[in-house]
């Protein structure tokens, strides 16, 4: 365990050293639809700039074209890191327009956003290919975490040696299991977090501000 | 290298037509090629197995593509399995550089309509195969 203990240390230096100049850098957050991406976006927003990123929902798919809040100052134990925070619409392999109808959204809408998602999620994959710095990527703690989406999303962020943070939102609700989610992904760092609460908000900027700063 | 086809009993919705593709047959593909190979079959209904699977970046390109593809009317996108998936002990950055880089992962895609996973851990995937 200790080479690979020294091994994650060596690495985490490495990355951190890719983060050395003075450009904001561009952290895109990333998951599944509903796992709280944008909640936890403007949650950030507000805390550093007190102003919102884009409109919350429980209605998946929201988020439908990557927004991005620039120079988010976060200031750490003497320390600040400022960064641009990307919040991106949640990915996913499917796009029926029928489920937004469950929501009652009528149907030439429900079309009209089914759409725009689609293009949406092209554009986040985009974007994690070729415009971010480094990546929080958010799951329900209340949901299975060893789905395929997330292992693929994982593998894609891994392939770009992208610095990544884990965070299991979503712990005010009695079913969350932070354990679980960081049983999917042990070689990451798992912060638990309620963005909608702003519950352990402190450790989540400690935390960024370690890996990002 | 021959085209897969549909076959006129899968076509005429009596049967799951299911395309098991070599990993030779993928080896010297252009990733668009793989790709373009992947939905083809997807749009004809077909279960499409991997012997190898898809690297990161071609997942990536394969999620954009897909979301390119779907139409309202008709195609809602896939349903991907990979087995062993990454995510329990030995895959990522850190199983990269200690040398255990097995490409090797058996992949089904399918319809996002007719393939619904049912169960899946670090042994077995149950999968659910609907017909039209």
């Amino acid at each position: 365990m200790g080479l690979l203990t020294d091994l994650r240390s060596s690495i985490s230096r490495a990355t951190s050293s890719l983060f050395a100049g003075s450009e904001p850098k561009r952290i895109g957050i990333y998951g599944p639809p509903n796992a709280g991406k944008t909640t936890l976006a403007n949650r950030i927003a507000r805390d550093w700039t007190g102003d919102a990123v884009g409109p919350e929902s429980h209605v998946p798919h929201e988020t439908r074209r990557a927004r991005r809040k620039e120079n988010v100052e976060i200031k750490r134990n003497g320390k600040s890191v400022t960064i641009d925070v990307v919040d991106t619409p949640g990915v996913t392999t499917k796009v029926d327009y029928k489920e937004f109808l469950e929501h009652d959204i009528e149907e030439e809408d429900a079309v009209r956003r089914s759409r725009e998602a689609t293009e949406g999620v092209a554009e986040a994959m985009h974007w994690l290919r070729e415009d971010v710095d480094g990546v929080i990527y958010v799951l329900d703690a209340t949901e299975d975490p060893f789905t395929q989406v997330n292992t693929m999303l994982v593998g894609i962020i891994e392939s770009q040696d992208l610095p990544v943070l884990i965070f299991a939102n979503k712990i005010d609700l009695e079913e969350a299991s932070v354990q679980r989610v960081s049983n999917a992904f042990p070689q990451h760092e798992t912060v638990p977090l309620s963005a909608l609460e702003g519950d352990n908000m402190d450790e989540v900027y400690d935390t960024i501000a370690e890996h990002f700063g | 290298m021959p085209e897969v086809t549909t076959d006129d009993a899968a076509d005429d919705g009596d049967g799951i037509q299911i395309d098991m593709i070599s990993a030779e047959r993928m080896e010297g593909m252009r990733t668009m090629e793989k790709i373009r190979l992947i939905l083809d079959g997807v749009h004809d209904d077909n279960i499409v197995i991997l012997e190898d699977g898809l690297d990161p970046d071609e997942e990536s390109k394969l999620i954009e593509r897909t979301m390119s593809e779907i139409n309202p009317d008709g195609f809602t996108g896939i349903e991907i399995e990979t087995y062993p998936g990454n995510g329990a002990d030995d895959g990522g950055f850190l199983g990269r550089l200690m040398g255990n880089d097995d490409p090797s992962k058996l992949t089904v895609i399918g319809p996002a309509n007719r393939i619904e996973t049912l169960h899946k851990d670090e042994t077995l995937i149950s999968t659910l195969v609907t017909r039209r």
